[in-house]
Protein backbone atom coordinates (compact mmCIF):
# COMPACT_ATOMS: atom_id res chain seq x y z
CA UNK A 1 0.00 0.00 0.00
CA UNK A 2 1.65 3.48 -1.32
CA UNK A 3 0.85 6.44 1.49
CA UNK A 4 -1.69 7.52 -0.72
CA UNK A 5 -4.26 4.54 -0.54
CA UNK A 6 -3.50 4.15 3.04
CA UNK A 7 -4.44 7.75 3.41
CA UNK A 8 -7.65 7.07 0.70
CA UNK A 9 -8.71 4.16 2.95
CA UNK A 10 -9.02 6.20 5.92
CA UNK A 11 -10.60 8.75 4.94
CA UNK A 12 -13.26 6.26 3.43
CA UNK A 13 -13.21 4.67 6.37
CA UNK A 14 -14.21 8.27 8.15
CA UNK A 15 -16.61 9.27 5.42
CA UNK A 16 -18.68 5.34 5.71
CA UNK A 17 -18.55 6.20 9.47
CA UNK A 18 -20.05 9.96 9.08
CA UNK A 19 -23.28 7.71 6.96
CA UNK A 20 -24.09 5.39 9.52
CA UNK A 21 -24.45 7.82 12.32
CA UNK A 22 -26.42 10.21 10.32
CA UNK A 23 -28.86 7.58 9.33
CA UNK A 24 -28.63 6.73 13.28
CA UNK A 25 -29.28 10.38 13.96
CA UNK A 26 -32.03 10.82 11.36
CA UNK A 27 -34.21 8.11 12.89
CA UNK A 28 -35.22 10.94 16.06
CA UNK A 29 -36.83 14.08 15.27
CA UNK A 30 -34.57 16.43 17.08
CA UNK A 31 -31.17 14.91 15.53
CA UNK A 32 -32.25 14.06 12.67
CA UNK A 33 -31.09 17.41 10.38
CA UNK A 34 -27.42 17.38 12.02
CA UNK A 35 -27.69 13.34 10.53
CA UNK A 36 -28.77 14.45 7.59
CA UNK A 37 -25.15 17.08 8.01
CA UNK A 38 -23.28 14.69 8.93
CA UNK A 39 -23.46 12.42 5.96
CA UNK A 40 -23.00 15.25 3.97
CA UNK A 41 -19.86 15.63 5.88
CA UNK A 42 -18.68 12.28 4.72
CA UNK A 43 -19.88 13.26 1.16
CA UNK A 44 -17.38 15.61 1.33
CA UNK A 45 -14.72 14.04 2.57
CA UNK A 46 -14.89 10.99 0.34
CA UNK A 47 -15.42 13.69 -2.55
CA UNK A 48 -12.22 15.69 -1.44
CA UNK A 49 -9.93 12.16 -1.75
CA UNK A 50 -11.30 11.37 -4.82
CA UNK A 51 -9.82 14.72 -6.15
CA UNK A 52 -6.16 14.10 -4.38
CA UNK A 53 -6.10 10.72 -6.04
CA UNK A 54 -6.76 11.31 -9.33
CA UNK A 55 -4.43 14.31 -9.25
CA UNK A 56 -1.68 12.64 -7.55
CA UNK A 57 -1.93 9.46 -10.16
CA UNK A 58 -1.81 11.94 -12.87
CA UNK A 59 -3.83 9.82 -15.27
CA UNK A 60 -6.71 11.96 -16.33
CA UNK A 61 -6.35 13.70 -19.82
CA UNK A 62 -7.01 17.48 -20.08
CA UNK A 63 -10.40 16.64 -21.98
CA UNK A 64 -11.15 14.37 -18.75
CA UNK A 65 -10.89 17.22 -16.53
CA UNK A 66 -13.40 19.41 -19.01
CA UNK A 67 -15.84 16.23 -19.28
CA UNK A 68 -15.99 15.47 -15.40
CA UNK A 69 -16.29 19.75 -14.52
CA UNK A 70 -18.38 19.98 -16.63
CA UNK A 71 -20.82 17.19 -15.68
CA UNK A 72 -20.49 17.82 -12.26
CA UNK A 73 -20.89 21.53 -12.48
CA UNK A 74 -24.41 21.48 -14.65
CA UNK A 75 -25.08 18.44 -12.23
CA UNK A 76 -24.85 20.37 -9.36
CA UNK A 77 -26.61 22.92 -10.61
CA UNK A 78 -29.23 21.28 -11.51
CA UNK A 79 -29.84 19.07 -8.34
CA UNK A 80 -29.53 21.97 -6.40
CA UNK A 81 -31.53 24.65 -8.42
CA UNK A 82 -34.60 21.88 -8.42
CA UNK A 83 -34.25 20.96 -4.75
CA UNK A 84 -34.27 24.45 -3.75
CA UNK A 85 -37.17 25.18 -5.49
CA UNK A 86 -39.54 22.07 -5.59
CA UNK A 87 -42.85 23.12 -3.73
CA UNK A 88 -43.41 20.44 -0.61
CA UNK A 89 -46.08 18.75 -2.52
CA UNK A 90 -43.95 17.54 -5.30
CA UNK A 91 -40.83 15.99 -3.26
CA UNK A 92 -41.95 12.33 -3.60
CA UNK A 93 -41.53 12.76 -7.52
CA UNK A 94 -37.95 15.17 -6.96
CA UNK A 95 -36.65 12.47 -4.65
CA UNK A 96 -37.53 9.57 -7.07
CA UNK A 97 -35.82 11.88 -9.91
CA UNK A 98 -32.83 11.90 -8.00
CA UNK A 99 -32.89 8.03 -7.58
CA UNK A 100 -33.40 7.66 -11.22
CA UNK A 101 -30.40 9.61 -11.71
CA UNK A 102 -28.23 7.79 -8.79
CA UNK A 103 -28.99 4.26 -10.60
CA UNK A 104 -28.07 6.15 -13.87
CA UNK A 105 -24.52 6.98 -12.93
CA UNK A 106 -24.13 3.71 -10.89
CA UNK A 107 -24.98 1.99 -14.47
CA UNK A 108 -22.53 4.30 -16.36
CA UNK A 109 -19.71 2.80 -14.11
CA UNK A 110 -20.15 -0.52 -15.15
CA UNK A 111 -20.86 0.00 -18.79
CA UNK A 112 -17.64 2.40 -18.78
CA UNK A 113 -15.32 -0.39 -16.95
CA UNK A 114 -17.14 -3.41 -19.62
CA UNK A 115 -16.47 -1.22 -22.29
CA UNK A 116 -12.78 -0.68 -21.78
CA UNK A 117 -11.90 -4.35 -21.68
CA UNK A 118 -14.45 -5.29 -24.63
CA UNK A 119 -12.99 -6.88 -27.79
CA UNK A 120 -12.21 -10.56 -26.46
CA UNK A 121 -10.88 -10.39 -23.08
CA UNK A 122 -11.47 -12.82 -20.92
CA UNK A 123 -12.84 -11.90 -17.85
CA UNK A 124 -12.86 -13.68 -14.55
CA UNK A 125 -16.48 -13.64 -12.57
CA UNK A 126 -15.04 -11.93 -10.04
CA UNK A 127 -15.06 -9.10 -12.21
CA UNK A 128 -17.82 -9.88 -14.97
CA UNK A 129 -20.90 -10.50 -11.95
CA UNK A 130 -20.38 -7.19 -10.14
CA UNK A 131 -20.66 -5.80 -13.52
CA UNK A 132 -23.53 -7.50 -14.49
CA UNK A 133 -25.47 -6.87 -11.09
CA UNK A 134 -24.65 -3.05 -11.08
CA UNK A 135 -25.43 -2.55 -15.24
CA UNK A 136 -28.93 -4.79 -14.91
CA UNK A 137 -29.94 -3.45 -11.15
CA UNK A 138 -28.41 0.13 -12.20
CA UNK A 139 -30.47 0.43 -15.41
CA UNK A 140 -33.90 -1.12 -14.03
CA UNK A 141 -33.97 1.74 -11.56
CA UNK A 142 -33.09 4.19 -14.00
CA UNK A 143 -36.42 3.36 -16.12
CA UNK A 144 -38.24 2.38 -13.16
CA UNK A 145 -37.87 5.67 -11.36
CA UNK A 146 -38.34 7.54 -14.27
CA UNK A 147 -41.76 6.30 -14.75
CA UNK A 148 -42.66 6.14 -10.67
CA UNK A 149 -41.51 10.56 -11.19
CA UNK A 150 -43.98 10.46 -14.36
CA UNK A 151 -47.13 8.80 -12.47
CA UNK A 152 -46.21 10.74 -9.20
CA UNK A 153 -45.93 14.10 -11.05
CA UNK A 154 -49.01 13.19 -13.48
CA UNK A 155 -47.29 12.94 -17.09
CA UNK A 156 -47.98 9.43 -16.98
CA UNK A 157 -51.27 8.05 -15.65
CA UNK A 158 -51.47 7.22 -12.12
CA UNK A 159 -53.72 4.30 -12.97
CA UNK A 160 -51.99 0.86 -13.88
CA UNK A 161 -51.03 0.60 -17.26
CA UNK A 162 -51.76 -2.84 -18.51
CA UNK A 163 -52.24 -4.60 -22.37
CA UNK A 164 -52.53 -7.68 -23.79
CA UNK A 165 -49.69 -9.88 -23.96
CA UNK A 166 -48.01 -7.90 -20.97
CA UNK A 167 -47.03 -11.34 -19.18
CA UNK A 168 -45.74 -12.49 -22.44
CA UNK A 169 -43.40 -9.73 -22.56
CA UNK A 170 -42.00 -9.95 -19.28
CA UNK A 171 -40.86 -13.30 -19.55
CA UNK A 172 -39.47 -12.56 -22.51
CA UNK A 173 -37.33 -9.65 -21.09
CA UNK A 174 -36.77 -12.10 -18.11
CA UNK A 175 -35.18 -14.48 -20.30
CA UNK A 176 -33.27 -11.40 -22.73
CA UNK A 177 -31.81 -10.60 -18.80
CA UNK A 178 -30.36 -14.40 -18.01
CA UNK A 179 -29.08 -14.54 -21.64
CA UNK A 180 -26.69 -11.78 -21.73
CA UNK A 181 -25.70 -11.91 -18.03
CA UNK A 182 -24.95 -15.76 -19.46
CA UNK A 183 -22.95 -14.01 -21.82
CA UNK A 184 -20.85 -11.60 -20.42
CA UNK A 185 -20.33 -14.15 -17.59
CA UNK A 186 -19.47 -16.89 -19.85
CA UNK A 187 -17.60 -15.54 -23.31
CA UNK A 188 -14.72 -13.10 -23.74
CA UNK A 189 -15.94 -9.53 -23.66
CA UNK A 190 -18.06 -8.13 -26.45
CA UNK A 191 -19.55 -4.97 -25.74
CA UNK A 192 -23.31 -6.41 -27.84
CA UNK A 193 -23.76 -8.77 -25.10
CA UNK A 194 -23.53 -5.56 -22.59
CA UNK A 195 -25.91 -3.30 -24.30
CA UNK A 196 -28.25 -6.31 -24.92
CA UNK A 197 -28.91 -6.49 -20.66
CA UNK A 198 -28.86 -2.83 -20.41
CA UNK A 199 -31.48 -2.54 -23.04
CA UNK A 200 -33.24 -5.48 -21.82
CA UNK A 201 -32.88 -3.76 -18.11
CA UNK A 202 -34.42 -0.55 -18.89
CA UNK A 203 -37.66 -2.38 -20.45
CA UNK A 204 -37.80 -4.20 -17.45
CA UNK A 205 -37.69 -1.37 -15.29
CA UNK A 206 -40.80 0.45 -17.33
CA UNK A 207 -42.35 -3.36 -17.22
CA UNK A 208 -42.38 -3.40 -13.64
CA UNK A 209 -43.45 0.33 -12.89
CA UNK A 210 -46.23 0.92 -15.54
CA UNK A 211 -48.71 -1.56 -14.00
CA UNK A 212 -48.22 -0.18 -10.41
CA UNK A 213 -51.24 2.29 -9.89
CA UNK A 214 -50.21 6.01 -8.24
CA UNK A 215 -51.08 5.85 -4.34
CA UNK A 216 -48.79 2.99 -4.12
CA UNK A 217 -45.80 4.91 -5.86
CA UNK A 218 -43.69 5.99 -3.05
CA UNK A 219 -43.30 2.67 -1.62
CA UNK A 220 -41.60 1.89 -4.70
CA UNK A 221 -40.09 4.61 -5.11
CA UNK A 222 -38.62 3.57 -1.65
CA UNK A 223 -37.83 -0.04 -3.38
CA UNK A 224 -36.13 1.17 -5.71
CA UNK A 225 -34.08 3.49 -4.05
CA UNK A 226 -33.05 0.47 -2.29
CA UNK A 227 -32.14 -1.12 -5.44
CA UNK A 228 -29.87 1.83 -6.20
CA UNK A 229 -27.84 1.17 -3.73
CA UNK A 230 -27.35 -2.10 -4.46
CA UNK A 231 -26.01 -0.91 -7.89
CA UNK A 232 -23.64 1.12 -6.50
CA UNK A 233 -22.44 -1.34 -3.93
CA UNK A 234 -21.61 -3.45 -7.17
CA UNK A 235 -20.01 -0.47 -9.07
CA UNK A 236 -17.86 -0.23 -5.74
CA UNK A 237 -16.90 -3.73 -6.53
CA UNK A 238 -16.09 -3.20 -10.12
CA UNK A 239 -14.42 0.05 -9.50
CA UNK A 240 -12.21 -1.02 -6.54
CA UNK A 241 -13.61 1.51 -4.23
CA UNK A 242 -14.54 0.73 -0.79
CA UNK A 243 -16.66 3.53 0.17
CA UNK A 244 -19.43 2.58 -2.73
CA UNK A 245 -19.46 -0.47 -1.63
CA UNK A 246 -20.23 0.44 2.23
CA UNK A 247 -22.87 3.34 1.67
CA UNK A 248 -24.39 1.23 -1.71
CA UNK A 249 -24.98 -1.92 1.10
CA UNK A 250 -25.87 0.68 3.88
CA UNK A 251 -28.54 2.11 1.94
CA UNK A 252 -29.96 -1.14 -0.37
CA UNK A 253 -30.23 -2.55 3.28
CA UNK A 254 -31.85 0.66 5.22
CA UNK A 255 -33.89 1.29 2.23
CA UNK A 256 -35.37 -2.02 1.82
CA UNK A 257 -36.50 -1.81 6.00
CA UNK A 258 -38.19 1.42 5.24
CA UNK A 259 -39.82 -0.19 1.90
CA UNK A 260 -41.65 -3.29 4.32
CA UNK A 261 -41.95 -0.20 7.02
CA UNK A 262 -44.20 2.34 4.56
CA UNK A 263 -45.60 -0.68 3.26
CA UNK A 264 -47.25 -1.96 6.32
CA UNK A 265 -48.44 1.64 7.23
CA UNK A 266 -49.95 1.40 4.35
CA UNK A 267 -51.66 -1.47 5.05
CA UNK A 268 -49.73 -3.32 1.83
CA UNK A 269 -47.75 -6.01 1.35
CA UNK A 270 -44.78 -5.22 -0.85
CA UNK A 271 -45.54 -8.09 -3.17
CA UNK A 272 -49.00 -7.38 -3.53
CA UNK A 273 -47.74 -3.98 -4.61
CA UNK A 274 -45.76 -5.30 -7.24
CA UNK A 275 -48.55 -7.66 -9.38
CA UNK A 276 -49.87 -4.12 -9.49
CA UNK A 277 -53.27 -3.15 -10.96
CA UNK A 278 -54.76 -2.56 -7.58
CA UNK A 279 -55.24 1.12 -6.37
CA UNK A 280 -55.27 4.27 -9.33
CA UNK A 281 -54.68 6.74 -6.15
CA UNK A 282 -56.49 9.14 -8.51
CA UNK A 283 -59.81 8.16 -6.69
CA UNK A 284 -59.46 11.20 -4.25
CA UNK A 285 -59.79 13.36 -8.00
CA UNK A 286 -62.48 10.87 -10.07
CA UNK A 287 -65.85 12.03 -9.21
CA UNK A 288 -68.31 9.58 -10.51
CA UNK A 289 -69.76 8.54 -7.45
CA UNK A 290 -70.96 4.90 -6.52
CA UNK A 291 -73.75 3.90 -4.68
CA UNK A 292 -74.26 7.04 -2.73
CA UNK A 293 -75.28 5.91 0.89
CA UNK A 294 -78.45 7.38 1.89
CA UNK A 295 -78.66 9.91 5.15
CA UNK A 296 -76.05 11.79 4.07
CA UNK A 297 -75.79 15.48 5.40
CA UNK A 298 -75.19 18.05 4.08
CA UNK A 299 -73.70 21.73 5.14
CA UNK A 300 -72.67 24.95 4.10
CA UNK A 301 -69.66 27.21 4.76
CA UNK A 302 -71.82 29.52 6.93
CA UNK A 303 -72.47 26.36 9.87
CA UNK A 304 -69.20 25.01 9.53
CA UNK A 305 -67.99 28.52 10.86
CA UNK A 306 -70.26 28.71 13.08
CA UNK A 307 -69.75 25.26 14.71
CA UNK A 308 -65.80 26.17 14.59
CA UNK A 309 -66.52 29.46 16.68
CA UNK A 310 -68.31 28.07 19.44
CA UNK A 311 -66.50 25.03 19.93
CA UNK A 312 -63.46 24.49 22.77
CA UNK A 313 -61.51 21.39 21.23
CA UNK A 314 -61.22 21.27 17.61
CA UNK A 315 -59.42 18.36 15.69
CA UNK A 316 -58.20 18.84 11.95
CA UNK A 317 -57.23 15.57 9.69
CA UNK A 318 -55.61 16.38 6.84
CA UNK A 319 -55.46 13.68 3.96
CA UNK A 320 -54.58 13.28 0.16
CA UNK A 321 -56.85 15.56 -0.82
CA UNK A 322 -55.47 18.52 1.21
CA UNK A 323 -52.19 17.71 -0.12
CA UNK A 324 -53.55 17.28 -3.75
CA UNK A 325 -55.49 20.86 -3.39
CA UNK A 326 -52.27 22.32 -2.12
CA UNK A 327 -54.48 23.88 0.56
CA UNK A 328 -51.63 23.41 3.50
CA UNK A 329 -52.00 27.40 3.87
CA UNK A 330 -55.46 27.74 4.42
CA UNK A 331 -55.78 24.85 6.84
CA UNK A 332 -52.80 27.01 8.98
CA UNK A 333 -54.58 30.03 8.52
CA UNK A 334 -57.75 28.44 9.99
CA UNK A 335 -56.10 26.89 12.81
CA UNK A 336 -54.07 30.25 13.63
CA UNK A 337 -57.38 31.99 13.37
CA UNK A 338 -59.05 29.41 15.79
CA UNK A 339 -56.23 29.47 17.93
CA UNK A 340 -55.76 33.00 18.42
CA UNK A 341 -59.63 33.28 19.71
CA UNK A 342 -58.73 30.53 22.59
CA UNK A 343 -59.96 27.84 20.94
CA UNK A 344 -57.75 24.49 21.41
CA UNK A 345 -56.47 23.17 17.81
CA UNK A 346 -54.68 20.37 17.14
CA UNK A 347 -53.92 17.94 13.86
CA UNK A 348 -54.40 14.30 13.94
CA UNK A 349 -52.11 12.70 11.59
CA UNK A 350 -52.49 9.26 9.97
CA UNK A 351 -49.46 7.54 9.83
CA UNK A 352 -50.05 7.27 5.49
CA UNK A 353 -52.15 10.35 5.25
CA UNK A 354 -50.65 12.62 2.19
CA UNK A 355 -48.40 11.04 -0.49
CA UNK A 356 -46.37 9.30 1.42
CA UNK A 357 -45.48 8.26 5.22
CA UNK A 358 -44.33 11.35 7.20
CA UNK A 359 -45.90 13.73 4.11
CA UNK A 360 -48.29 15.38 5.86
CA UNK A 361 -45.94 16.54 8.76
CA UNK A 362 -43.58 18.08 6.46
CA UNK A 363 -46.27 20.24 4.02
CA UNK A 364 -47.72 21.45 7.79
CA UNK A 365 -44.60 22.03 9.21
CA UNK A 366 -43.56 24.00 5.59
CA UNK A 367 -46.76 26.60 7.02
CA UNK A 368 -45.47 26.90 10.06
CA UNK A 369 -47.91 24.63 12.21
CA UNK A 370 -45.76 24.14 15.25
CA UNK A 371 -44.86 20.33 15.61
CA UNK A 372 -46.52 19.75 18.62
CA UNK A 373 -50.07 20.63 17.34
CA UNK A 374 -49.61 17.67 14.90
CA UNK A 375 -50.76 14.59 16.92
CA UNK A 376 -49.83 10.92 16.17
CA UNK A 377 -52.46 8.47 15.59
CA UNK A 378 -52.09 6.74 18.76
CA UNK A 379 -52.26 10.39 20.87
CA UNK A 380 -55.03 11.77 18.74
CA UNK A 381 -57.05 8.74 19.21
CA UNK A 382 -57.08 9.46 22.82
CA UNK A 383 -58.27 13.00 22.25
CA UNK A 384 -61.39 12.39 20.01
CA UNK A 385 -64.01 11.73 22.65
CA UNK A 386 -63.26 15.15 24.41
CA UNK A 387 -63.02 17.15 20.98
CA UNK A 388 -66.09 19.13 19.83
CA UNK A 389 -65.76 18.76 15.93
CA UNK A 390 -63.32 17.59 13.94
CA UNK A 391 -63.09 18.84 10.89
CA UNK A 392 -61.83 15.76 7.88
CA UNK A 393 -60.43 17.53 4.92
CA UNK A 394 -59.76 15.30 2.15
CA UNK A 395 -59.07 11.45 4.34
CA UNK A 396 -61.03 8.71 3.92
CA UNK A 397 -59.89 5.62 4.33
CA UNK A 398 -58.08 6.70 7.29
CA UNK A 399 -61.11 7.27 9.00
CA UNK A 400 -62.94 4.61 7.92
CA UNK A 401 -65.21 2.94 10.80
CA UNK A 402 -65.47 -0.36 8.79
CA UNK A 403 -61.44 -1.09 9.41
CA UNK A 404 -62.94 -2.01 12.80
CA UNK A 405 -64.92 -4.98 11.33
CA UNK A 406 -63.32 -8.02 9.34
CA UNK A 407 -64.14 -8.90 5.69
CA UNK A 408 -63.32 -6.20 3.97
CA UNK A 409 -60.51 -4.33 1.86
CA UNK A 410 -59.59 -2.47 4.50
CA UNK A 411 -59.85 -4.92 7.88
CA UNK A 412 -57.35 -4.45 10.43
CA UNK A 413 -55.71 -1.03 9.05
CA UNK A 414 -55.07 0.93 12.42
CA UNK A 415 -57.67 3.98 12.01
CA UNK A 416 -57.98 7.66 13.05
CA UNK A 417 -61.29 7.14 15.59
CA UNK A 418 -62.79 10.39 14.30
CA UNK A 419 -66.37 8.99 15.05
CA UNK A 420 -65.74 9.22 18.71
CA UNK A 421 -65.94 12.74 18.54
CA UNK A 422 -69.01 15.28 19.55
CA UNK A 423 -69.67 16.63 15.52
CA UNK A 424 -67.98 15.32 12.36
CA UNK A 425 -67.59 17.67 9.25
CA UNK A 426 -65.99 16.31 5.90
CA UNK A 427 -64.53 18.45 3.52
CA UNK A 428 -64.60 16.13 -0.20
CA UNK A 429 -64.75 16.88 -3.03
CA UNK A 430 -67.90 14.06 -3.63
CA UNK A 431 -68.78 10.90 -2.75
CA UNK A 432 -66.54 8.60 -4.51
CA UNK A 433 -64.74 6.14 -2.02
CA UNK A 434 -61.19 6.45 -1.15
CA UNK A 435 -58.24 4.68 -2.30
CA UNK A 436 -59.32 1.34 -1.22
CA UNK A 437 -62.53 1.23 -2.89
CA UNK A 438 -64.26 0.55 0.35
CA UNK A 439 -67.83 2.63 0.97
CA UNK A 440 -67.26 5.08 4.07
CA UNK A 441 -70.01 4.51 6.64
CA UNK A 442 -68.73 7.92 8.52
CA UNK A 443 -70.24 10.03 5.75
CA UNK A 444 -73.52 9.08 6.89
CA UNK A 445 -73.53 8.64 10.68
CA UNK A 446 -75.98 11.06 12.33
CA UNK A 447 -72.75 13.34 14.07
CA UNK A 448 -71.04 13.54 10.56
CA UNK A 449 -71.81 16.48 7.98
CA UNK A 450 -70.24 16.93 4.42
CA UNK A 451 -69.47 19.80 2.65
CA UNK A 452 -68.76 19.31 -0.90
CA UNK A 453 -65.59 21.24 -2.03
CA UNK A 454 -62.37 21.36 -2.94
CA UNK A 455 -60.22 21.56 0.03
CA UNK A 456 -58.66 24.72 -0.78
CA UNK A 457 -61.69 26.71 -1.73
CA UNK A 458 -63.78 25.16 0.77
CA UNK A 459 -61.17 26.28 3.62
CA UNK A 460 -61.33 29.96 2.32
CA UNK A 461 -64.76 29.90 2.76
CA UNK A 462 -65.15 28.82 6.27
CA UNK A 463 -62.13 31.27 7.25
CA UNK A 464 -64.40 33.85 5.72
CA UNK A 465 -67.68 32.58 7.71
CA UNK A 466 -65.65 31.45 10.98
CA UNK A 467 -63.90 35.23 10.93
CA UNK A 468 -68.01 36.84 10.92
CA UNK A 469 -69.10 34.27 13.78
CA UNK A 470 -65.70 35.34 16.15
CA UNK A 471 -65.82 39.19 15.19
CA UNK A 472 -69.58 39.38 16.37
CA UNK B 1 -11.81 -16.49 -4.36
CA UNK B 2 -8.92 -13.81 -4.89
CA UNK B 3 -8.08 -11.71 -1.85
CA UNK B 4 -9.33 -8.46 -3.08
CA UNK B 5 -12.76 -9.83 -3.75
CA UNK B 6 -13.13 -11.54 -0.10
CA UNK B 7 -12.73 -8.27 1.59
CA UNK B 8 -14.90 -6.41 -0.60
CA UNK B 9 -17.18 -8.66 0.15
CA UNK B 10 -17.00 -9.11 3.76
CA UNK B 11 -17.24 -5.78 3.43
CA UNK B 12 -20.77 -5.66 1.81
CA UNK B 13 -22.64 -8.25 4.07
CA UNK B 14 -21.19 -6.38 7.02
CA UNK B 15 -22.35 -3.04 5.70
CA UNK B 16 -25.90 -4.70 5.07
CA UNK B 17 -26.08 -5.98 8.74
CA UNK B 18 -25.48 -1.94 9.84
CA UNK B 19 -27.54 -1.07 7.63
CA UNK B 20 -30.30 -3.58 8.52
CA UNK B 21 -29.83 -2.68 12.45
CA UNK B 22 -29.20 0.91 12.27
CA UNK B 23 -32.80 1.42 10.54
CA UNK B 24 -35.07 -0.91 12.92
CA UNK B 25 -38.52 1.26 13.33
CA UNK B 26 -38.56 4.81 11.74
CA UNK B 27 -41.23 6.93 13.17
CA UNK B 28 -43.60 7.32 10.12
CA UNK B 29 -43.26 11.47 10.39
CA UNK B 30 -39.23 10.93 9.64
CA UNK B 31 -40.46 8.10 6.40
CA UNK B 32 -40.14 10.29 3.58
CA UNK B 33 -36.54 12.68 4.72
CA UNK B 34 -35.13 9.29 5.42
CA UNK B 35 -35.73 7.94 2.50
CA UNK B 36 -34.82 11.21 0.93
CA UNK B 37 -31.44 11.14 3.21
CA UNK B 38 -30.75 7.49 2.37
CA UNK B 39 -31.12 8.43 -1.64
CA UNK B 40 -28.95 11.41 -0.93
CA UNK B 41 -25.93 8.63 0.62
CA UNK B 42 -26.38 6.65 -2.91
CA UNK B 43 -24.69 9.98 -4.61
CA UNK B 44 -21.51 8.67 -3.45
CA UNK B 45 -21.48 6.81 -6.68
CA UNK B 46 -20.35 10.40 -7.87
CA UNK B 47 -16.72 8.69 -6.70
CA UNK B 48 -17.10 6.48 -8.89
CA UNK B 49 -17.59 9.15 -11.87
CA UNK B 50 -14.15 10.64 -11.32
CA UNK B 51 -12.67 7.13 -11.17
CA UNK B 52 -14.20 6.67 -14.97
CA UNK B 53 -13.45 10.20 -15.91
CA UNK B 54 -9.59 9.45 -14.93
CA UNK B 55 -9.30 6.98 -17.55
CA UNK B 56 -11.40 8.01 -20.43
CA UNK B 57 -9.52 8.88 -23.30
CA UNK B 58 -11.44 8.26 -26.29
CA UNK B 59 -14.88 10.00 -27.07
CA UNK B 60 -17.12 7.84 -26.28
CA UNK B 61 -15.27 6.99 -23.34
CA UNK B 62 -15.86 10.97 -22.31
CA UNK B 63 -19.72 10.56 -23.48
CA UNK B 64 -19.78 8.17 -20.55
CA UNK B 65 -17.59 9.70 -18.14
CA UNK B 66 -19.81 12.85 -18.59
CA UNK B 67 -23.08 11.03 -18.36
CA UNK B 68 -21.90 9.43 -14.84
CA UNK B 69 -20.62 12.66 -13.49
CA UNK B 70 -23.68 14.74 -14.26
CA UNK B 71 -25.88 12.35 -13.25
CA UNK B 72 -24.14 11.72 -9.94
CA UNK B 73 -23.77 14.98 -9.00
CA UNK B 74 -27.82 15.71 -9.74
CA UNK B 75 -28.16 12.84 -7.47
CA UNK B 76 -25.84 13.41 -4.26
CA UNK B 77 -26.33 17.74 -4.71
CA UNK B 78 -29.76 17.68 -4.96
CA UNK B 79 -30.83 14.51 -2.53
CA UNK B 80 -28.80 16.67 0.62
CA UNK B 81 -30.29 20.21 -0.32
CA UNK B 82 -33.89 18.88 -0.49
CA UNK B 83 -33.34 16.29 2.74
CA UNK B 84 -32.06 19.49 4.27
CA UNK B 85 -34.82 21.74 3.22
CA UNK B 86 -37.41 19.28 4.19
CA UNK B 87 -35.72 18.39 8.38
CA UNK B 88 -35.04 21.96 8.69
CA UNK B 89 -39.15 22.65 8.66
CA UNK B 90 -39.45 20.48 11.64
CA UNK B 91 -36.86 22.92 14.07
CA UNK B 92 -38.32 26.11 13.21
CA UNK B 93 -39.03 28.19 16.54
CA UNK B 94 -41.79 27.29 18.26
CA UNK B 95 -44.67 29.46 18.91
CA UNK B 96 -45.75 29.51 22.46
CA UNK B 97 -48.13 26.14 22.99
CA UNK B 98 -48.51 26.67 26.86
CA UNK B 99 -52.33 26.96 26.51
CA UNK B 100 -52.41 23.42 24.96
CA UNK B 101 -50.03 21.95 27.77
CA UNK B 102 -52.51 23.50 30.77
CA UNK B 103 -55.05 21.31 29.06
CA UNK B 104 -53.38 17.83 29.63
Amino acid sequence: MSALTTVASLVYLISAVCYVIGVHLMRSPKTARRGNGLSAVGMFLAVIMIVITIIAEGKITGTGWVVLILGLALGVWYGVARARKVPMTDVPQLVSLFNAVGGGAAAVIGIFDYAVKAGGTHLSVAFSLPVLLDVIIGGITFSGSLIATGKLSGHVPGKPITFPGARLVNVLVVIAILVAAWLMIGLPTNVWFMVLGLIASLVFGLLMTLPIGGADMPVVVSLLNAFTGLAVAFAGFVIDNQVLIIAGALVGAAGTILTLQMADAMNRSVANILAGGFGTGDSATNSTATEVPVNVKETSADDIGLQLAYANNVMIVPGYGLAAAQAQHEVAELAKLLTDNGINVNYAIHPVAGRMPGHMNVLLADVNVPYDQMKQMEEANSMFENTDVSLVIGANDVTNPLARESGNAISGMPILDVDKSKSVVVIKRSMSTGYAGVQNPLFSMDNTQMFFSDAKKGLADIIASTKEYINQ
Amino acid sequence: MSQELYTNLAIFVMSLLVGFEVMSKIPSTLQTPMMSGANAIHGVVVVGAFVIAAEANSWIFYVLAFLGAFFAAVNVAGGYTVTDRMLGMFNRPKKSASKEDENK
